[in-house]
């Protein structure tokens, strides 16, 4: 847009921009400010925006009735496991792709991007099944492993396009100075991917963390993350919004916070590079 | 050391035949310019001298040993990329350093070369700059930094003043050429560029479609151009090629003669014309004339400022010394 | 490009991502196919070590003819197509007036985004329970406030209910893509139409929309995809009830709840089938964006 807006115009677009923009964040809102009050409080009517105790107390329930911390380790255990080992099998596929390609490298692509597509629970009991074999079932291993399996296509392809972007003339540059493959991509590709090997981390990060069929279904009591903490508030009995509020807002903040920062490439990996 | 030998080297990119089998001698401390229309295989087979490529068939030996087959990190070579590639996350000094650190040479020891390199290329002030910071000349200095530390058997150019500006090209291609009478080490250096071949090289190999036409000194393939394209290539502007009877009357189906090989007069001469383009560039003055019986127009360079304009009479007057013959090959008659 | 030693590392390097997905996909989906052939139910003594009984098609067609098999279809049509229309109407307004010169242009952008980031299982519980609670609820106090009577939101309009819940959390999506698209437009194609004399409507529909129409697509897929398989806001909210059991939700209580494994699997048969369908178009489109 070249021209200049006439003001008025601007006023009134960012008054409906805002409006809009409070309405689609209004439960994230109304769900932090009922964690800071008390659950009577909470479902006070008329509901309370402003004027009420404002207390940390459910923060401190939550933690100590159910062990808030070990869930949040979990979490923090499986997303963060499975996105790093994804991102160690994915940079090297994702260097052959983009810097070797072959005829099949396209096919490879889109294959590997047809297995996000397999349905989870049409697999759900073979993996279970599996599971129990190999004495998987409520452990962080087994989970990491199929996190990390479900999110590889993503992060390959994420990868793939960043690396694309990046002129082989300087990998051919490092192979005239002398540095062997292991030296190529550690010291000239990674540190010049950096960013989008991060966005990759975050955007990889974060959909772990939220991924919620496996989670549900292969954990119990010992490896299950925060996706299963809160599912296990679904049946409310009596007094409860300001807790069930804070252990939302426990689950959701450290994500939200990095999903802000990973806007951009959010489109770029779901996408498959379709959309930059 | 740097004496390269290609034997019957062959390239094939699928079912493209891009390098026909050839072969060529590069003399230790030789500087050779691979000139050639554009997509005639030069960088191919400096790729293939490089080892980023693979041959099809045939072999490479560098300094007496087969290279064939050894990887690009093992040849000794270094390499001038037309984009420089330069590593951009790193220092001016980190680049430089790179090659002797992938060598594991010992800090001291590096940090002498590269200090010692930089002085060479007046990079001295720069050295801890990232190479985003730098201007296209300083980047280029750079690029050649990095391949002179570590000392190689040869240094391999593609086109490496191609993305600089035309007075900065001239200045760096001395550079170039004061480098390898400094360091004595053979570089070998893909050009489209005239001048460039011509002032730089000791030696010039004239490829077409992947196949050496003529290798040879410049003044050799000045002098004496095996054949036609060899003769329409080398030389600014380009040397005159008449068929017909005019090269019936010297015994040739072509004859070729340099603008600067004719005598142009207004008074009389061999052909008579008119003058059609005249081009005054002060030091010298180009006329395209057409001739009488000539299709063609032919291009006559005269010394100093003549003052003939469109539509004149001029007479031409080829020096019978430096007329060339071809056969209906297209090859030179001696 | 490469020579034989980087085309054989590369084959190297390549390897241990081919096999892992390969086998993720190769051993259950064999594994699947081979139990929906069988009759399997645990709770009835069959096992796998005592040998399951050959039923050839038998569960294909059951699963087909149980009487919950096609409200489960017009279920998921309804909630994916519901969803798909609401995210794509809105993400395009949206995306509009986003990519209009607004203050804190930023601030607002993060605002719209952030139901993405929310973990399914919270924003089913924090609809179903802060918003949608026919007593505490927001929503309630607000039926309240106008004189009306509260909505049992999750009973009585359930499939609404579901497909708002997750158009609110899939609508950050669209509105991101379809704007990053919008962002490409070539300001001066707009420019020549309103020199032309287009009005803004028609700005609109002849050059705006037709840029976004790839993008669109990429939208309604991907989102197929995803939205074929929600799970966790039908397990938190209805448990798949009142109306919301979809073809995913149906596969899940054959295989856990009442443990009808060969059963269940033919189910996934179905599902796996399905989403082949919606896949091969994406990847067309995702495959034609490779040789650029
Ligand atoms: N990787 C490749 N696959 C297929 N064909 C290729 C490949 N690389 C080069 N070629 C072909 O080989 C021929 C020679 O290419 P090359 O780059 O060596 O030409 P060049 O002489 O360097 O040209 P220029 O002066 O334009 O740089 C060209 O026809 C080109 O299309
Ligand atoms: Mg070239």
């Amino acid at each position: 847009m070249a021209r200049a807006v006439t003001p008025r115009r601007k006023i009134i677009t960012t008054a409906v921009a805002w409006a809009i923009g409070l309405l689609i964040f209004f439960p994230i809102y109304w769900t932090i400010l009922t964690s800071f009050k008390t659950e009577a409080q909470a479902i006070n009517d008329p509901p309370l925006f402003f004027s009420f105790d404002w207390t940390l107390e459910n923060y401190a329930v939550v933690q100590e009735r159910s062990d808030y911390m070990r869930f949040l380790w979990n979490s923090v255990i499986l997303a963060g496991g499975s996105t790093l080992i994804g991102i160690l099998v994915a940079i090297p596929a994702a260097w052959s792709m983009a810097f070797v390609p072959s005829r099949r490298t396209k096919d490879i692509l889109l294959w590997m991007l047809s297995t996000k597509m397999l349905p989870a629970v049409g697999v759900l009991y073979p993996i279970s099944l599996i599971f129990v074999q190999f004495n998987l079932l409520d452990t962080r291993g087994g989970l990491i492993a199929v996190l990390m399996l479900i999110n590889l296509p993503i992060i390959v392809w994420m990868l793939y396009t960043y690396f694309k972007e990046i002129p082989i003339d300087i990998l051919e540059a490092a192979r005239m100075d002398g540095a062997n493959l292991r030296e190529e991509i550690l010291y000239i590709l990674t540190p010049m991917a950096i960013p989008g090997i991060a966005s990759t981390i975050l955007l990889n990060f974060i959909l772990a963390w939220n991924e919620a069929f496996w989670t549900l279904n292969l954990t119990a009591a010992n490896s299950a993350p925060l996706t299963a903490f809160i599912a296990s508030y679904s049946s409310p009995e009596g007094l409860f919004f300001a807790k069930l509020s804070a252990a939302s807002t426990m689950a959701i903040a450290p994500i939200l916070i990095l999903g802000w920062f990973s806007q951009k490439q959010l489109v770029r990996g779901l996408t498959f590079g379709a959309v930059k | 050391m740097g004496h390269i030998i290609l034997e019957n080297v062959k390239k094939r990119f699928g079912e493209v035949t891009v390098i026909p089998p050839l072969d060529l001698e590069i003399n230790d401390g030789e500087f050779v310019v691979f000139v050639g229309p554009s997509g005639c295989g030069k960088s191919t087979l400096l790729r293939l001298i490089a080892g980023l490529e693979d041959v099809t068939g045939g072999r490479i030996i560098i300094d007496g040993k087969d290279a064939t087959s050894v990887p690009p990190a093992r040849r000794g070579l270094a390499m001038v990329f037309q984009s420089y590639a330069l590593y951009p996350h790193m220092s001016v000094r980190k680049n430089i350093a790179f090659p002797l650190r992938m060598a594991r040479l010992e800090r001291a020891e590096i940090d002498r070369r590269v200090k010692a390199a930089a002085e060479v290329l007046n990079l001295t002030d720069y050295l801890d700059r990232r190479p985003g910071q730098l201007s296209g000349g300083q980047r280029q200095r750079v690029a050649i930094g990095r391949a002179i530390v570590r000392e190689p058997a040869a240094f391999l150019f593609d086109e490496p003043l191609s993305n600089l500006d035309a007075a900065l090209r001239v200045g760096m291609r001395l550079e170039i050429s004061e480098l390898h009478k400094r360091l004595e080490t053979t570089m070998i250096y893909v050009t489209h560029d005239q001048v460039e071949a011509m002032t730089m090289a000791d030696k010039i190999v004239v490829l077409r479609a992947g196949n050496i036409e003529q290798v040879g000194s410049p003044l050799e393939l000045y002098r004496n151009p095996r054949n036609l394209f060899v003769a329409g290539f080398i030389g600014s502007p380009k040397m005159n090629l008449i068929n017909g009877s005019i090269a019936a009357q010297h015994g040739a189906e072509t004859i070729g003669i340099r603008p600067e090989h004719i005598f142009a007069s207004s008074e009389g001469g061999e052909w008579h014309g008119k003058v059609s383009v005249s081009e005054h560039l002060g030091s010298d003055t180009f006329f395209h004339v057409t001739c009488d019986g000539i299709p063609e127009p032919v291009t006559v360079r005269v010394g100093g400022e003549v003052d003939l304009h469109y539509g004149d009479d001029i007479w031409l007057t080829p020096d019978p010394n430096h007329l060339h013959r071809f056969d209906t090959q297209g090859l030179r008659v001696a | 490009m490469a020579t034989q030693h980087s085309r054989s590392a590369a084959r190297l390097m390549l390897a241990p991502a081919v096999v892992l997905l390969l086998g993720w996909m190769l051993v259950p989906l064999t594994l699947t196919l081979y139990l929906s052939f069988k009759k399997y139910l645990p709770l009835r003594g069959d096992s796998l070590q005592n040998g399951l009984e050959w039923v050839g098609f038998e569960n294909y067609a059951r699963f087909i003819s149980s009487s919950a098999f096609w409200p489960s279809v017009q279920a998921t049509l309804i909630i994916v197509g519901g969803v798909l229309l609401i995210t794509v109407v809105l993400g395009v307004l949206l995306a509009i007036l986003l990519d209009q010169p607004i203050w804190g242009q930023g601030i607002v952008r993060l605002f719209v985004i952030a139901p993405f980031f929310v973990m399914p299982t919270v924003s089913a519980l924090v609809w179903k329970n802060m918003l949608m609670d026919p007593i505490n609820g927001i929503f309630a106090h607000l039926w309240r406030f106008f004189g009306a009577t509260p909505v049992s939101w999750l009973s009585d309009a359930s499939v609404q209910s579901i497909i708002l819940i997750v158009s609110w959390q899939w609508l950050p999506f669209a509105t991101l893509i379809l704007l990053t698209a919008i962002q490409s437009l070539d300001s001066e194609q707009l420019e020549a139409a309103e020199m032309d004399g287009a009005s803004p409507l028609a700005r609109f529909f002849y050059i705006v929309l037709p840029h976004l129409s790839r993008a669109i697509t990429i939208v309604i897929l991907i989102q197929t995809i995803f939205l074929l398989s929600i799970f966790a806001e039908i397990f938190v909210t209805t448990g798949g009830s009142f109306g919301t059991r979809t073809l995913t939700y149906l596969i899940f209580q054959r295989v856990v709840d009442s443990q009808n494994i060969g059963l269940g699997s033919a189910g996934g048969v179905y599902a796996i089938i399905l989403a082949n369908i919606v896949a091969i178009f994406l990847m067309r489109i995702v495959g034609k964006n490779l040789d650029r």
